[in-house]
């Protein structure tokens, strides 16, 4: 199976004076069709790590190869290109614009890349708003809609550009068990449908349990990776 | 439509309330200047139509004489002493090919001959020094309009037909239709019929003018088919200075401007231009401010959309560019509601504020060009408030802004 995600010797350091190291030379390789869970406790660099993986920050030091591509080589709009068209995001308390429309939010990345709005877009947004059970809230704006509500919208459009890699911080922590076995049902079920990779932030152990594989990360160091052969749920 | 217009459009629709600031910061803005602008202007407008009314633009007449000391011989002396030589009401000489050069020279609309000099007007005991003028009416009209300031009776000059001013008709009892005899101060002496009376709206004029054809002011005042001055109006009030140098160099006649003869006029005019623009700058130093200031704060309130944004790919240049859309939306829009209000108020102002005679106190100037200039410093002071907040914006982090927010 083909690399959806390769790190090596990756190395994040915060501060000027004092210089506090977070990640200390992660190596990883995710491949396409992956669904894994990282974990660890609070501080150990999971959001970091993930702000690396989505080309959101620079690493200090170490590489970041998304879909065989190493994004050090890039500028800043390159980096941005590469995340518009390569990574979904799906955070924990969803980031939806409040200004626009469940249909609106999903439409955004695409409506970002090409720089207009078309018939197309609008189809295919609402097509994903569909597939994630709100077709009948295209125009509700964001704020109108429940937590989960929200969190299907966020899934909807971290995967409005189809991208090869989803990266979720927490989707479910703000959300109550029922909600959260909802909203990690499908993002499982386009795992399986689309074949996309997704690499999921928990730290709920019952989701972490439904994964493919699981990482655990202590004090910026891959303390652990392995299969998880109990998934499946 | 562009993406950034529709995000700039969407954030300026939820954010109504910091819009609505902007918007009514802009609209103030550009009112105050759109008044101030029509008002000033008008007001010069007025003050320069009422000086220029009954002024031509350039007036040439024959040079004063020019005197030479008589030459010392050899180990000789002189001691002598200039005295300008009293003249009587220089003639210019060759009028007739003059007037042709002058009406074809560049910059000049109107040029009309004109004999004048001092007369005695009486009827009965009453007698008034007066300003003889003898003109072409056809010609004259060109340079001064006076046909549509008559009082009574027309403006006609043909033959033994005299129009005078309004004031100077009062004091010696004249009504139209009435004689009166006009005499020049060596003696010679005619009887006009008065065909009209003009009221110019000048004091001075009112009292002393008098206006007979051309040749009977020649013959009053001995000037033997000759003219005093050639007076031109040109096409251009402030390009005056200019065309009477040009013309005086073209003629050989000595050739004044209404500017060099109303100079504390313009000096006047000149200073009341430059405390208006003085305050208009001050005017669109504060609506930037507040412009930025606004959307300063729209930027911190809006960090954690521009972080997402740029999380779902909209690149920097896009993230600057929306906010920019911003401020010049906010300043197109204000200058249009800016420019409407200036200008119904000025309308306002003229209509209501009148003096007894009905004529409006703040007359107003209101031009597709100060609409055009009101509007381009809105939309320039628009986006050039809305850089520093939309540099910030591109700036930011969305990792840290995504964190935190």
């Amino acid at each position: 199976m083909a690399e959806a995600l390769r790190l090596e010797g990756l190395v994040k350091d915060y501060g000027e004076a004092v210089r506090t190291r977070v990640l200390h030379g992660v190596d990883l390789t995710v491949r396409q069709g992956e669904f894994t869970a990282l974990i660890g406790p609070s501080g150990s660099g999971k959001s970091t790590l993930l702000n690396l993986i989505g080309l959101l920050d620079r690493p200090t030091a170490g590489r970041v190869v998304v879909a065989g591509q190493d994004t050090g080589l890039l500028d800043d709009d390159g980096l941005t290109g590469c995340r518009g068209r390569g990574i979904g995001f799906v955070f924990q308390f969803h980031h939806l614009l409040p200004e626009f429309s469940a249909l609106e939010n999903v439409m955004m990345p695409m409506m970002a890349a090409q720089r207009r709005q078309t018939p197309e877009m609008a189809a295919s947004a609402a097509r994903l708003l569909g597939d994630v059970g709100l077709g009948a809230f295209l125009q509700r704006r964001a704020p109108l809609l429940s937590g989960g509500q929200q969190q299907r919208v966020a899934i909807a459009r971290a995967l409005s550009m189809n991208p090869g890699l989803v990266l979720a911080d927490e989707p479910t922590g703000n959300l109550d068990t029922a909600s959260a076995d909802e909203i990690f049902a499908l993002l499982r079920r386009f795992n399986r449908q689309a074949g996309t990779t997704f690499l999921v932030v928990t730290h709920d152990p019952r989701l972490a349990a439904r994964c493919d594989r699981i990482i655990e990360l202590v004090d910026g160091r891959i303390t652990s990776d392995r299969p998880n052969h109990r998934e499946g749920t | 439509m562009p993406f950034e217009l529709f995000v700039a459009l969407r954030f300026l629709r939820e954010g109504r309330a910091q819009t609505a600031l902007i918007l009514a910061g802009t609209t103030v803005g550009v009112a105050v200047i759109v008044f101030l602008s029509a008002l000033i202007s008008g007001l010069q407008v007025t003050l320069i139509d009422q000086t220029l009314s009954v002024q031509p633009h350039v007036t040439l007449r024959r040079p004063d004489r020019l005197l030479r000391q008589a030459p010392a011989g050899d180990g000789e002396a002189v001691l002598s002493r200039l005295e300008k030589v009293p003249e009587r009401e220089k003639s210019v000489e060759q009028w007739k090919p003059l007037m042709a050069r002058i009406r074809a020279a560049p910059g000049v609309v109107a040029a009309t001959p004109i004999a004048a000099g001092a007369a005695f007007a009486s009827r009965g005991e009453v007698v008034k020094a007066v300003a003889l003028r003898g003109l072409e009416p056809e010609t004259f009209e060109g340079v001064i309009k006076l046909a549509g300031r008559m009082k009574t009776g027309r403006f006609h000059v043909e033959g033994s037909e005299a129009v005078l001013g309004a004031a100077l008709a009062h004091d010696l009892g004249l009504e139209v239709g009435d004689k009166v005899r006009v005499a020049s101060p060596e003696g010679r002496a005619e009887i006009f019929t008065v065909s009209g009376i003009f009221d110019i709206g000048n004091k001075d004029v009112n009292q002393r003018w008098l206006l007979v054809s051309l040749r009977q002011a020649q013959t009053l005042l001995d000037l033997a088919g000759g003219i005093t001055t050639v007076e031109a109006k040109v096409d251009e009030i402030f390009s005056a200075d200019a065309v009477a140098g040009r013309l005086s160099a073209a003629t050989g006649l000595a050739a004044e401007s209404w500017m060099r003869q109303n100079q504390q006029l313009l000096s006047g005019l000149q200073a009341q231009s430059s405390s208006s623009i003085m305050i208009q700058v001050f005017v669109i130093i504060a609506v930037a401010l507040g412009i930025a200031s606004v959307l300063g704060v729209s930027v911190i309130q809006k960090s954690g959309e521009i972080g997402i944004l740029r999380a779902t790919g909209t690149p920097t240049a896009v993230v600057k560019r929306i906010f920019l859309i911003e401020g010049a939306l906010v300043g197109t829009v204000g200058s249009l509601l800016g420019g409407l209000i200036g200008a119904g108020l000025a309308s306002f102002f003229a209509h209501a504020v009148k003096n007894p005679y009905g004529e409006s106190l703040f007359p107003i100037e209101l031009t597709p060009r100060l609409f055009a200039t009101a509007a381009a410093v809105a939309l320039v002071t628009g986006l050039l408030a809305a850089w520093y907040p939309a540099r910030h914006a591109a700036r930011l982090d969305p990792a840290t802004v995504i964190r935190h927010g």
